[in-house]
């Protein structure tokens, strides 16, 4: 029996991102929230989210993000060996929709598997994948984060339903001769998944109080040992790049972590916390903005139910 | 410590969480109708709290501390009058 080949490094080197055509903003939702823009914008700081249309699926919009992917990273689809989907919102749990994406991006015979870990699944996924190119498994993975989340909402609970949108952000992996993926800092508690629940219907269910103190007692902890396991400091990062969940749980952890020379991503005003899709489509927008260069270091890390976490320190492609 | 001792240490906590004057912090001031605290900023408060007393504030205790008044006698029954 032959072992993996020999190790190597891995890096992004292509990003993708697919936004629903429709923002739908705080005042447009529906009236019987009990609601207003200043009440959600105090909360969460969210202004508008994404809502994706009948002809806006999860598979659709994960493969328009990891087309785009693939063409801004240069390499032939054809030379694909892997496409994992990170969603937990499809509209039916089989078939997945990693294959469906892998066809669409011209990958058609390629390894393609779905991955759920809910808001964390996009950094878990990226951990898969960088270890699948550092042991020679395959040589390029497309790695889509997509979520069309608002199916999942019940419009009179006003504890969701002023938080989620849609979208789908992708990355493709591949080898490098230097780091470019540090090692994944990940974990769990499912002593908590009750805080973050759907209802026998699938709709989302969250007690807001709660995985607002978790998250802010919690991940700071979390950022710092993603740090240290890269080996690097806090502030050799030019930005943070948490999950996109709401604002003031993003501020808690940036004021936690001390990134003193670091951008912190806030997409999640006008996009909403689109779960899975969050930090690529946070890291997307970064660069696209010029507010990050390549090569410039960026601490991820994403939270959510289960309770799972995951992130990594990546080099921006 | 004292509940005047405490109260001075909450009236900073909330300042620093809120940005409201600790001035304001007066036993009787109701956190959601007085001094204008969403619940997740009543987190906030609880956690900062925690770390300063050494003490546990769990969600369903901190959901029934509506004024200034409550949190430092839950404070004070939590151990730290001593």
């Amino acid at each position: 029996m032959n072992g993996p080949s020999s190790v190597r490094h891995s890096r992004i080197i292509g990003i993708g991102e697919r936004r629903p055509a429709r923002l739908m903003s705080n005042d447009e939702l529906p009236a019987t929230l009990d609601t207003n823009d200043e009440w959600i914008r105090q909360r969460t700081g969210i202004a508008t989210r994404g809502v994706a249309g009948p002809d806006e699926s999860v598979v659709s919009m994960a493969s328009d993000a990891a087309g785009k992917a693939v063409a801004d990273s240069g390499v032939d689809p054809a030379a694909i060996g892997l496409v994992i989907l990170a969603t937990c919102s499809l509209p039916q749990p089989i078939p997945g929709g990693a294959a469906r994406v892998a066809t669409a991006i011209g990958a058609p015979r390629c390894g393609a598997y779905d991955l759920n870990a809910a808001c964390a699944g996009f950094c878990y996924a990226l951990a898969s994948a960088s270890d699948a190119i550092r042991l020679g498994t395959v040589d390029y993975v497309v790695v889509v984060g997509a979520e069309k989340i608002t199916d999942r909402i019940d419009w009179a609970d006003r504890g969701s339903a002023i938080l989620f949108g849609d979208g789908a952000g992708a990355v493709v992996v591949g080898p490098s001769e230097t780091p470019g993926i540090g090692p994944v800092v990940f974990g769990s508690d499912g002593s908590a998944a009750n805080l973050i629940d759907t209802t026998p219907e699938g709709l989302l269910r969250l007690d807001g109080p709660a995985v607002f103190r978790w998250a802010t007692t919690s991940l700071g902890g979390v950022a710092r040992e993603i740090c240290a396991a890269a080996g690097i400091t806090p502030a050799d990062v030019a930005a943070v790049i948490p999950h996109q969940a709401n604002l003031r749980i993003i501020d808690a952890i940036a004021r936690q972590i001390g990134a003193s020379n670091a951008v912190i991503a806030t997409d999640v005003i006008d996009t909403g916390n689109t779960s899975a899709a969050s930090v690529p489509l946070a890291l997307s927008r970064l660069r696209r903005e010029n507010k990050v260069s390549t090569g410039d270091l960026a601490l991820t890390l994403a939270f959510g139910s289960g309770l799972t976490w995951a992130g990594s320190v990546i080099a921006v492609p | 410590m004292s509940q005047q001792e405490i109260l001075d240490a909450l009236g900073a906590i909330v300042q620093e969480a809120t940005g409201i004057p600790a001035a304001r912090v007066v036993p009787d001031a109701s956190f959601i109708n007085d001094l204008d605290v969403d619940s997740l900023s009543m987190v906030e408060i609880a956690t900062m709290a925690e770390d300063k007393f050494s003490i546990s504030i769990p969600d369903a205790d901190l959901a029934k501390l509506k004024t200034v008044a409550d949190v430092v006698a839950y404070i004070a029954k939590a151990g730290v009058l001593a």
